[in-house]
């Protein structure tokens, strides 16, 4: 019984221990990669490549994304508002869902999948291969020149493409209310603009966005540079990194929600 | 004048593995070396060593002068500015082209014209016969070119002191005399000193100017290239002349062999 008992529960608390030490481990690596962001500032060039290749490349997923999550709000707003013949809100419906909860939650989930991954992958590929060494003993800071570029690039992606997403995903629930289903044009809008508030909502939106780009990328450009120099250690690496942020991400979400919109 | 790379009583450990104790070396300045050993006698931790990126558990390496493991980060990269390396498996960065990455050390460490970094860049692949291949990418190029590519990269910044890991593995015999004249050459030429790891007897007699093997955590004969290819020493015998037999043991230490394949038993 005692065994049993210290088998089942000591492995958790081993595990515990592990992830409190590695949350350690990722925050140390954190502020150091913020106090070696110098090179990124001055060699903005550097940061701008980062931003295309996480920002510019999931262009594509999330803006057909948002135009799709748009639409089934669409359809689904318009059935619920339906019922209580109050179809002339969806604009309202639409947009709040998007710009507060929508938007910036699908959009960081669909990077940490799409660009969150690559960095990962393509930090821990660069270890394993050996070029962080060899950058190292050329007297290039790994963390100043790799790390931080991409974790400022991430950073600075994040918010817009949420917006992006919130955009298109407006227009896609116009399509569908008023293209598609006949709501009026003109309370589609004018309702929209009534009833969505500049700091209640749209500011507490973005301030998610920034708060989701931070974590997903830290979390992946730790995974990487912490990854087992094997190829093994480096798709194990992406997994976690893809997994990881998406919890994060989602319980981040609640915590700043309940925070937010209690009023 | 003092050597340039001393070492004294070095012993290092990858945990509980002892892999060197007690290493003495002195390398003079100008000077090209050799260090020869058995695969997994230690020679690429000797180079991490003398390169500062790890530390002995005891003895100590000073290099002009200065104690590496004392020094702080931002002295060891002002160090590492005047060294180059050339890592065994090349390294290059696989993002970058040919030209990319002869030029990056020059683009982080200068603030040249790029129309000078363009010169300096094609005469050092001028001088490992690449010219040519400035604009492929690290993927289209063979082992061989990998490597000479990375050697070019090494020595981009003129460096006072260049460390090779096994240059010449993977070459054919004429890039291989190539590489080791140019490797004697760009030291004569830069007034640098050279550190050669390396497995290749016959090559290195004709380049270097001294050798030492390293066998089981020590140095067990050093001297100059004539001193060596005419020594009686069993050691230097068997690798100078690849004997099968000898005191360098083939096999990683392991059981003996009947026992471990139970031989004998049902
Ligand atoms: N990172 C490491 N962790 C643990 N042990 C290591 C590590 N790197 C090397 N070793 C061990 O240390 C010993 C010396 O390794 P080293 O790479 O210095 O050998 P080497 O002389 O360069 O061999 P080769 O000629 O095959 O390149 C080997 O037995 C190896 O198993
Ligand atoms: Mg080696």
């Amino acid at each position: 019984m005692i065994d049993w008992f210290l088998d089942t529960f000591g492995g958790v608390g081993q595990r515990v221990l592990h992830g409190v030490r590695r949350l350690g481990y990722a925050t140390r690596f954190f502020l150091l990669t913020l106090a070696k962001s110098g090179t990124s500032f001055a060699r903005f060039g550097l940061v701008v490549k980062e931003i295309y290749s996480a920002g510019v490349l999931s262009l594509v997923i999330i803006l057909v994304s948002g135009l799709f999550v748009g639409m089934v709000l669409g359809f689904q707003g318009y059935n619920t508002l339906a019922r209580y013949g109050s179809e002339s809100a969806l604009g309202v419906l639409v947009a709040l869902s998007l710009v507060r909860e929508l938007g910036p939650v699908v959009s960081a989930l669909l990077f940490a999948g799409r660009a969150g991954s690559a960095m990962t992958a393509e930090i821990g590929l660069m270890k394993a291969t050996e070029q962080l060494v060899a950058m190292d003993m050329m007297a290039v800071d790994p963390v100043a020149r790799v790390v931080a570029p991409r974790l400022w690039g991430g950073i600075l992606s994040m918010p817009l493409l949420s917006a992006m997403f919130s955009a298109v995903g407006v227009f896609g629930g116009y399509l569908v209310g008023v293209v598609l289903i006949g709501v009026d044009e003109g309370s589609f809008w004018s309702q929209m603009q009534a009833a969505v508030d500049f700091r209640e909502d749209i500011v507490n939106g973005v301030i998610k966005s920034i708060v989701f780009g931070i974590a997903v990328t830290a979390i992946a450009v730790f995974e990487g540079y912490d990854a087992p120099p094997t190829a093994e250690g480096v798709s194990r690496a992406t997994t976690r990194t893809v997994v990881t942020s998406s919890l994060v991400i989602l319980g981040l979400d609640f915590i700043m929600t309940a925070f937010m919109f209690r009023g | 004048m003092s050597p340039l790379v001393e070492l004294t009583d070095v012993a290092f450990a990858y945990g509980e593995r002892p892999v060197l104790s007690g290493i003495n070396m002195a390398i003079a300045r100008g000077k090209v070396v050799a260090i020869m050993g058995g695969s997994g006698s230690g020679k690429t931790t000797l180079l991490r060593l003398i390169g500062g990126q790890l530390r002995p558990q005891a003895g100590q390496v000073k290099v002009a002068d200065r104690v590496v493991s004392e020094l702080r980060s931002r002295d060891l990269y002002r160090f590492r500015r005047r060294l180059g390396m050339l890592l065994q498996f090349g390294a290059l960065f696989t993002d970058l082209s040919v030209f990319d990455n002869v030029a990056f050390p020059l683009r982080e460490h200068t603030r040249l014209p790029e129309s000078l970094i363009r010169d300096l860049v094609l005469m050092k692949l001028h001088a490992v016969g690449l010219r040519g291949a400035r604009q492929l990418m690290p993927a289209e190029l063979s082992g061989g070119m990998a490597r000479r590519v990375a050697l070019a990269r090494a020595v981009a910044l003129d460096p006072m002191l260049i460390l090779y890991d096994e240059p010449f593995t993977g070459l054919d015999p004429i890039s291989l005399a190539v590489i080791g004249n140019l490797i004697r050459r760009l030291n004569d030429a830069l007034g640098a000193t050279s550190i050669v790891v390396t497995h290749d007897v016959h090559e290195s007699l004709a380049i270097v100017d001294d050798i030492y093997f390293v066998s089981e955590g020590r140095v067990v004969a050093h001297g100059t290239a004539a001193q060596m290819s005419d020594s009686e020493l069993p050691f230097v015998r068997q690798f100078v002349h690849g004997e099968m037999d000898g005191p360098v043991p083939f096999q990683y230490t392991a059981p003996p062999y009947g026992e471990d394949l139970r031989l004998g038993r049902p």
